[in-house]
């Protein structure tokens, strides 16, 4: 077997480890506690009772009522059912045709308006956005129209790491009636989510962006927004998301969010500690090195880079051989390569944008790992760059 | 702790290549598995003989098995002015390049190389069949594999002392079957790709139909002449057409004609009947001597014109460090100026050149 030298991950904002705390309360939930939550009998209630506590616990922490929680199979199902669901509703219902969202929202949102558009005629407006990755909240203000049927923006953006400032395009939405998304996948991990405070109407979560289990999300659907269920079956999720609950899943999400969200602040600040290290660290040994996204309104464990001359796959590579396990924006496992969409909707050339690396930061996440990794990036550098 | 050196092993999915890495983990090297996403036409990306997503999908695979990293490597640009274009520049110029060749010296031996070493690798491993044996005073030597129906030393021929100095074939000394054997022994998935004789890049399609859409100046027709000056009849190009190619001559005649030459200063396709096919001698050009000099001023060798034909006794006189006559014991049919000549030693690769002309021989 390979050579067993210590690996470090800095790739969180790809997925976490589950905390152990969390796989301890799953647990009696596979083979105790197994019944189907619509079953009449005993099991079933107790099924039922555990999902209803998780939907109680992810409501409170994010300032929701119980009922205005929808369990999906994750932060895509999440975004799907978010965009699709309002876009056909309010279609149906008001004959709206118009989708407003911005350039640099995660494919989960974009391709699901872009199908949206393609296939079945809507039509899509895209919010400008600055060098930042931010969206003026203005220039939403000045593009919602009578038709419009839904306006999505990205809360803390995946690539980039820059934070929308939501409340204020949720308030201008909210006056005109018009239904808002976010898709707050990475937003949950790192930052106090307040649903009503910032006039929210759909907010995505997925579960394993904060060591909870993979396979399953939250879509928060405020009272009185319709939308259309793209799963069809039976009454779960009050119509709106049919199939068996995963129980165990459930009542995973809503513990590690739980953890996640009261160990809030603590996380943070030591996070960012070590990420405005590692960004002071990489621009200033690293030549030809620029951060992407917000220097300061960003996720606090996200760090993104371009690098001039440089091939990001290969960097991930060789970084991964050295024993970092990174991303790009352009992550590719084929060796096709092609620049990110958000990266050349900052404004970033093709060839600039193709040697992007992101570096995301977790609890585990240690100032010394980040010594040892600004010890090799500049030399893995300078081997891409003699390589193009 | 490991104190070997990090080996990158080039995986194509199939048994070999897989066989190959599981060999040098026996052996205790730490390995990162690496393939080549070369360059394929466009429309015909998942044709491509070298690097299908089936093929992809299957080293990732056995990578997985084996428990080592895999990554494949955009090569498309360095494939496609390098390999491609050498290939459309042969032809306009009249010669039939050997492009596999090409790519083991200049993109696998190359490029891949300096990426493996890139990546803190201090070695290539590859599932050829042949051997490589270190002599006394440090000189690598290429030999046959051990297996003769699957040896592949004549696709290596190309390679210099550096460039051998750094590889690693696990193979050479273990015969196809021992090799099947033992994937199937650690359970590896012995798939195996159809051996084709098809370059890689044309994609399933007819190399004349890939000339005419990539080099449409090709198209330059001329007078079919027989061997006497007398015209036969017009071809549409001669990049169409190869040495020996009997088929598609578009010219009735009593006795079946074959392509004898081609005349590139006059753009004549010269035939003939089968009994003028016959060449007894050759000049190759570019030599490689894998010692990195030649034997001798005359010696005799056995000699390989294509990666499946026979092996010739010859007699070799060189010309030059970098060009040599040779003369074969009996008349070849399909000498073919741009394939390799190989010169062997019994096992031993001596070196190989490219072939420039065929004639007779006068001596």
């Amino acid at each position: 077997m390979m050579e067993q030298k210590k690996r470090i991950y800095l790739d969180y904002a790809a997925s976490t480890p589950m905390d152990e705390r969390v796989i301890q309360i799953m647990l009696p939930y596979f083979a105790q506690i197994f019944g189907n939550s619509s079953s009449v009998h005993f099991g079933g209630q107790a099924a039922e009772a555990a999902i209803e506590q998780a939907r109680k616990t992810i409501a409170g922490l994010i300032n929701a009522d119980p009922e205005e929680i929808i369990f999906t199979s994750g932060g895509t199902e999440s975004d799907n059912l978010a965009i699709k669901g309002v876009a056909f509703a309010r279609r149906r219902d008001k004959g709206c045709n118009h989708l407003l969202i911005s350039p640099v929202e995660h494919p989960a949102v974009l391709q699901s308006a872009r199908q949206l558009s393609e296939v079945f005629g809507f039509e899509i407006e895209y919010l400008p956005v600055d060098s930042f990755g931010r969206v003026d909240p203005s220039e939403v203000a000045v593009r919602l129209r009578p038709d419009t049927a839904l306006v999505s923006v990205i809360y803390g953006n995946n690539e980039i790491g820059t934070i929308n400032d939501i409340a204020s395009i949720g308030n201008l939405c909210r006056a005109k009636g018009i239904p808002f998304h976010t898709d707050a996948v990475q937003a949950a991990a790192h930052l106090p989510i307040d649903v009503v405070r910032e006039s929210i109407d759909l907010l995505s979560i997925g579960s394993h962006k904060f060591y909870g289990p993979k396979g399953v999300g939250v879509l928060y659907v405020r009272k009185g927004i319709h939308i259309l269920p793209m799963i069809t079956g039976g009454a779960h999720e009050n119509n709106l998301r049919a199939g068996t609950h995963n129980t165990p899943y459930i009542v995973g999400l809503a513990e590690a969010f739980r953890l996640t969200q009261t160990e809030l602040a603590q996380r943070s600040a030591c996070m960012t500690l070590i990420r405005d290290m590692l960004i002071k660290g990489v621009l200033e040994k690293v030549s030809g090195a620029h951060l992407t996204g917000h220097p300061s309104e960003r996720l606090p464990n996200h760090a993104s880079f371009v690098f001039e001359g440089v091939d990001g796959n290969t960097l991930l590579m060789m970084l991964d051989v050295a024993g970092f396990a990174c991303s790009s924006g352009s992550a590719c496992k084929s060796g096709t390569p092609k620049p990110s969409e958000v990266l050349l909707a900052i404004g970033l050339s093709p060839g600039l944008a193709l040697g992007s690396l992101r570096v995301t930061l977790g609890v585990d996440t240690s100032e010394e790992d980040i010594q040892s990794f600004l010890g090799v990036l500049p030399s893995l550098v300078e081997k891409c760059r003699s390589l193009c | 702790m490991n104190s070997l050196p990090l080996v990158a092993v080039a995986m194509s999915g199939g048994v070999d290549s897989s066989v190959a890495a599981a060999l040098l983990l026996e052996q205790g090297y730490p390995l990162v598995g690496l393939m080549l996403r070369l360059w394929s036409e466009p429309g015909c990306e998942d044709n491509n003989r070298c690097c299908t997503p089936d093929a992809v999908a299957q080293a990732r695979q056995v990578a997985a098995i084996l428990g080592i990293p895999f990554y494949v490597i955009d090569s498309r640009d360095v494939f496609y002015s390098r390999i491609v274009g050498m290939f459309l520049e042969g032809h306009r110029v009249g010669i039939t390049p050997n492009p596999c060749l090409a790519c083991n010296q200049f993109i696998r031996w190359g490029f891949l190389l300096e990426y493996a070493k890139a990546m803190g690798a201090s070695y290539l491993a590859t599932g050829h069949y042949a051997r490589l044996q270190k002599t006394s005073d440090g000189k690598i030597e290429l030999l046959r594999g051990i297996d003769l129906e699957k040896d592949q030393s004549y696709v290596l021929s190309r390679l210099n002392q550096e460039q051998l100095s750094q590889t690693f074939l696990p193979l050479g000394n273990l015969e196809k079957k021992q090799v099947r054997a033992y994937a199937s022994n650690i359970r590896l998935p012995v798939a195996e790709r159809k051996d084709s004789q098809d370059l890689c890049f044309l994609g399933g399609a007819n190399y004349r139909d890939f000339l005419k859409r990539h080099a449409p100046d090709l198209l330059q027709p001329g007078p079919i002449l027989s061997s006497q000056g007398e015209r036969l009849g017009t071809h549409e190009g001669l990049a169409f057409f190869t040495i020996g190619q009997r088929r598609g001559l578009g010219i009735s005649s009593g006795k079946p004609l074959f392509v004898l030459e081609k005349d590139v200063s006059r753009n004549a396709l010269i035939v003939g009947g089968g009994e003028e096919l016959g060449r007894k001698e050759l000049i190759a050009g570019q030599m490689n001597w894998i010692s990195g000099m030649a034997p001798g001023k005359v010696f005799r060798g056995q000699v390989k014109i294509r990666y499946k034909a026979r092996s010739v006794n010859a007699t070799i006189f060189l010309i030059d460090h970098q060009k040599t006559r040779i003369k074969f014991d009996v008349a070849l049919r399909d000498i073919t100026p741009g394939q390799v000549a190989v010169i062997y030693n019994e096992d031993m690769v001596i070196g190989s050149g490219i072939i420039e002309t065929s004639r007779e021989a006068y001596i």
